[in-house]
């Protein structure tokens, strides 16, 4: 026995980790969430907005975290729709407005379809320059931003009437994979205009632990990949009593696999570890 | 000369940026060089892809290893510019009806939307979910408390990993609220807001006075490594 651990194939670990989300998948296991500070500061800076606010929704992720991101997206553009916040979506990567279609033909066209394109969201689009085009607009959308994705001139948009900047929006959410995200967002707008920008955001759990330094003076709410996604959903799905609609728990469903692949992990370790110190006692390792 | 004037470029374009930050009258200034810096982002992405071309037409005639790998890349590369440039099977637009091919490169329905929804989709998100498995098999055999440091590590790495599932309630919820502090899921917004919020502030304290220094180098033309080798 200690012999087939010691030599165990990694084949039988990628069964195990495979088993290990699959059963939970199908089984459908998942938990009640309980917010914590973080998810609520996310929430209550969109829900505290008055109704029909500017909120600027920038999606810099791609296909690769959609697993962990695009459960937040969807949630943050029902509570903004729920809301009747003006959306302006945006992208600093190149896939970015792909996402945004995606989270708009499920939420907003399926759940809200009486809001307008142009008088209720519009897709700005995708523009090169990374941290580059937050230095730009923050200070003025139409040097980068002469018309929308589907190439109406900016002015010819009505919800764009009166808006000059980033600085005109009530909030910035940004839904952040890595760079350019949540960390350039910080850097170039909210720290440049610290009294004309407020923002939140959600990003992927090995991004988190490097924006927590900006909690909560530069970044009024944080959520961190998928267990942030299923605090907030918790609020918005309680808040908005969605209980029958399996699109606004998503985050939610992916706990029940993220907590059997942890504790998988765990095992792994620690039977690693018996087996390191097995071998130390015998003395075949040092 | 070759090397004079990106020397004198750059300098300009941080100059600019640097006074444009702390003269509110300047900011314009900073504004263009940033216009600037975004245009050439856009025609970086045409160098890109003329280089993809480059190298992989060289690996496919010199037969190197793996060459069929490049003629996928190749023909993978020009299907999907083929398919978002001529906006290929896209439906017709709002403004123009009976365009066929009018409406944008993203719509359901076109070939790019199709690429994209069927090919690159899954395949980046299978790749990226593929680390579940290589993480599990690294930390099987990596992760060993070898010293005091190892177990602090492993002692953090555990809290983290059950403070951020349902299992934190099994294990501590039965803590009197009296005693809710040491719940694991607060054990770990701790961890994360505490100790790893100020080792974080420190490295990135000490990253951005570095960073400073090295581009008042490159600024001032004392470091010229980006430049390349090349003999001026």
């Amino acid at each position: 026995m200690f012999e087939f651990f010691q030599k165990l194939d990694r084949r039988w670990i990628f069964l195990a980790m495979f088993l290990a989300v699959a059963i939970p998948i199908i089984i459908q296991l998942d938990f009640e969430e309980t917010p914590t500070d973080l998810a609520h500061r996310v929430f209550d800076a969109i829900e505290n907005l008055p109704d029909g606010s500017r909120v600027l929704l920038s999606f810099d992720f791609d296909p690769a975290s959609e697993g962990e991101l695009k459960p937040m997206a969807t949630s943050f553009v029902y509570h903004c729709a729920a809301k009747n916040h003006k959306m302006y979506i945006m992208a600093l990567w190149p896939v970015g407005p792909q996402m945004a279609d995606d989270t708009i033909e499920n939420v907003i066209k399926e759940d809200f379809p009486h809001m307008q394109y142009g008088h209720n969201y519009v897709n700005l689009g995708y523009k090169s320059g990374y941290e580059g085009v937050i230095k730009v607009i923050v200070t003025n959308f139409t040097e980068l931003y002469s018309t929308d994705t589907r190439g109406t001139p900016w002015n010819a948009i009505p919800m764009c009437t009166g808006v000059e900047s980033v600085q005109d929006m009530d909030l910035v959410i940004n839904i952040s994979a890595g760079y350019a995200g949540t960390k350039e967002w910080v850097q170039y707008a909210v720290t440049a205009y610290p009294d004309q920008i407020r923002m939140v955001a959600g990003c992927t759990g090995v991004q988190a632990p490097l924006l927590y330094p900006y909690i909560p003076h530069q970044l009024e709410g944080l959520l961190g990949a998928i267990k942030g996604a299923a605090e907030y959903e918790a609020l918005v799905v309680e808040k908005y009593k969605l209980e029958d609609d399996p699109k606004y728990h998503e985050g939610i469903r992916r706990m029940g696999p993220q907590l059997v692949a942890h504790l998988l992990m765990i095992f792994l370790i620690i039977l690693g570890n018996v087996i390191f110190f097995i071998e130390k006692k015998r003395g075949g390792r040092r | 000369m070759k090397r004079t004037i990106p020397l004198f470029l750059t300098a300009i374009g941080g100059f600019v940026l640097i006074i444009a930050y702390y003269i509110p009258h300047t900011q314009g200034w900073g504004e263009v060089a940033a216009i600037w810096f975004d245009i050439l982002a856009a025609i970086a992405f045409l160098l890109g892809g003329g280089n993809l071309m480059k190298i992989h037409l060289k690996k496919i005639s010199d037969h190197k290893a793996g060459w069929a790998y490049s003629v996928i890349t190749i023909i993978a590369f020009l299907a999907t510019l083929t398919a978002g440039l001529g906006k290929v099977f896209s439906p017709p637009s709002m403004q123009y009806p009976d365009m066929a091919w009018s409406g944008s490169y993203r719509e359901i329905g076109s070939a790019f939307w199709w690429l994209f929804e069927y090919a690159f989709k899954p395949l980046t998100a299978t790749m990226f979910s593929m680390l579940a498995f290589y993480v599990a098999s690294a930390a099987f055999r990596a992760f060993r408390a070898k010293n005091f440091e190892a177990i602090l590590l492993l002692g953090t790495a555990f809290i983290i990993l059950l403070g951020r599932t349902a299992a934190a309630n099994w294990v501590t919820g039965w803590l009197p609220e009296s005693w809710a502090g040491l719940k694991l899921e607060n054990v770990t917004v701790t961890i994360m807001q505490v100790f790893n919020t100020a080792g974080n502030r420190a490295i990135m304290i000490g990253i951005a006075l570095g960073v400073a220094a090295t581009s008042l180098k490159v600024l001032l033309g004392v470091d010229r490594s980006y430049l390349g080798g090349g003999k001026g």
